[in-house]
């Protein structure tokens, strides 16, 4: 049995592929062009095994070796594979699931190669949109939660506004952004500033009342001035929950990209998926979610690294 | 005689939130001479980490005022240094980082950069210049605290119980460590404490201090010479005449139990 695990994913593989090829497709099933299907399954399988050996290569250097990655992983990938061998079985092969809303996956990894032109295009347009969202959600948020953490006036002032404000769900602001902002990206540029702005704002107020007050004390003992005081002790200090309101405001961002891409949209990932829909080409749609899995994946993993660096002295507190 | 340090009719009230006055320091005058160290002793509640904080400049008098050199003190700065008994490192910097801390603040870190090493050297922290102040011990994040504050220059070394969460055989070992760098420095060092043990050990001068009215008892002249002998006759009269003072205190300051 022990031997047997390290081999579990190609005997589903095997498995898998007799049922692809050699079993016949249902007629009502629309044909692909291309066996996608059967394909990704090889490609993913083999660059499993490729990094596996590597990394178990690697691991015999290292002083502690972790448990073999093959063993580790591989009834995981097998059951992945057993996953979709049973989708394949239930959409393509039989037509048991209703065949307009699921759609066999040869046509939907096939539209992930074939519409790879259109999609790339509307990524490029939501990451753009995120990009400027995010970053002036986060630059305004962080500076007005400094403020509100330092500045008994700014409190005064500002705090009562952001608990009107901030609760408002930024998808509502829809209606009178579309009148303010000629351009329907900015105005979802505006509404993903707003879904960040939020929990940054809250979290770097929050994280700034919270420091010692003894490190500030210390500081100005050692002969820190106002300035140093905010940039060197205020706000490494509350980086932990500065960290968090960002970690908020992107998922809430995602969200609200999603929405805004459906409304008056040309391009992005959500106007994808929305059209698609409309267009009764399911295997589009679920080509576009794949896509913003993905896209989301990697944008919070990159979070999440940059993270790991910057708080480095201090121990994990999400794991991602 | 020049006195580097003068109490004048220091007084502290603050107010609770009842809106009940409470005296937290009732008039104190004291002169401390350049170079000597100082132990603050009595009870809690005494008024003696008041002093230190107003002397700091964390904290202002209500009434009186403090001189350093004839200088009267209204904030804090770099030529008093400050240690807690928290040692009150920063978390995300390493301990190269923290003690570089004050010289950074002060633009002084280009030219003083050699400073850093011969501090770390001077506590006997070398080798730990990029270990992060939760992987070490209490006694080192306390050394990496002491040196923090020495690295300034200051003229007078304040120090608020900062030996008080140490165990006993660390806190015996870094008393040791505070007369050696008081003398290689040449400092004043004025220091809380709650150990009568510890005051006798370390000070030139102790200042015995009692509550309600929180104010100075005694101000008692150690003339035992260093290294001292805790067995010494003369330090144990010493230590037995503290505890008699401050004993004497208590009593007086809660009568409720004479009925």
């Amino acid at each position: 049995m022990k031997y047997l695990r390290p081999l579990l994913p190609l005997l589903s593989l095997a498995a898998a592929e007799i049922v692809a090829l050699a079993v016949p497709d249902s007629p009502l099933h629309q044909p692909a062009n291309h066996p996608y299907f059967a394909v990704l399954l090889v490609v993913v399988t083999a660059l499993y095994y490729i990094f596996a050996l590597l990394s178990n290569h690697f691991a015999k250097r290292r002083k502690t070796p972790r448990e073999h990655p093959l063993f580790y992983r591989a009834p995981f990938l097998a059951g992945v594979i057993l996953f979709g061998n049973l989708l394949n079985i239930f959409t393509i092969k039989t037509a048991i699931f209703p065949v307009l809303y699921f759609p066999s996956l040869d046509r939907v990894f096939g539209t992930l190669v074939e519409d790879r032109e259109l999609i790339t295009k509307c990524i490029g347009f939501s990451l753009g949109i995120l990009l400027k969202g995010v970053l002036g959600g986060l630059l305004v948020g962080f500076f007005t939660g400094l403020a509100i953490g330092f500045s008994k006036t700014a409190e005064y002032w500002i705090n009562p506004l952001i608990r009107i404000l901030g609760p408002i769900p930024s998808t509502a602001w829809i209606p009178i952004l579309l009148i303010v902002f000629t351009e329907a990206r900015n105005a979802s540029a505006f509404i993903i500033g707003i879904s960040v702005w939020f929990p940054t704002v809250v979290l770097t107020s929050s994280g700034i009342a919270n420091v010692k007050n003894s490190y500030f004390e210390v500081s100005s003992t050692l002969g820190a001035g106002t300035f140093y005081k905010i940039f060197r002790i205020g706000v490494p200090a509350a980086m932990p929950h500065i960290f968090l309101g960002l970690f908020n405001g992107i998922c809430g961002s995602f969200v609200a990209l999603m929405t805004a891409e459906m409304i008056g949209a040309k391009y992005g990932i959500g106007w994808y998926v929305n059209f698609q829909k409309e267009m009764m080409a399911y295997a589009n749609v679920y080509a576009g979610l794949i896509v913003i899995a993905v896209m989301f994946y990697l944008i919070i993993t990159l979070l999440f690294k940059v993270r790991n660096r910057v708080l480095g002295w201090q121990k994990g507190v999400i794991k991602w | 005689m020049v006195s580097s340090i003068r109490f004048d009719n220091v007084k502290k009230t603050f107010t609770t939130i009842d809106g009940e006055k409470v005296n937290a320091l009732s008039g104190v005058n004291l002169e401390i001479e350049q170079g000597k160290f100082i132990c603050l002793i009595g009870p809690s509640g005494c008024g003696k980490s008041t002093m230190l904080r107003i002397l700091a400049g964390l904290d202002t008098p209500s009434e009186g005022a403090v001189y350093l050199n004839d200088k009267k003190v209204t904030k804090p700065g770099s030529d008093r240094g400050l240690v807690f008994q928290d040692p009150n490192l920063f978390p995300w910097l390493t301990i190269y980082d923290n003690i570089a801390f004050g010289l950074k603040a002060r633009g002084m870190f280009k030219k003083r950069r050699g400073d850093v090493s011969d501090f770390m050297e001077l506590v006997g922290l070398k080798g730990f210049e990029r270990s992060f102040p939760h992987q070490l011990s209490g006694g080192m994040c306390q050394r990496a605290s002491l040196a923090r504050a020495l690295i300034g220059n200051p003229q007078a070394l304040l120090l608020d119980e900062p030996l008080g969460a140490l165990d006993a055989f660390t806190r015996m070992n870094m008393q040791d460590e505070l007369l050696r760098i008081k003398k290689e420095q040449n400092m004043t060092m004025i220091m809380v404490t709650h150990d009568v043990d510890e005051a006798v050990y370390l000070a030139d001068q102790i200042v015995v201090m009692t509550p309600r009215p929180a104010k100075i008892e005694k101000v008692l002249d150690v003339k035992l010479s260093q290294p001292r002998d805790r067995n010494n006759p003369e330090f144990i009269r010493l230590r037995s005449e503290i505890l008699k003072i401050l004993d004497f205190a208590g009593k007086e300051a809660t009568p409720e139990y004479n009925i």
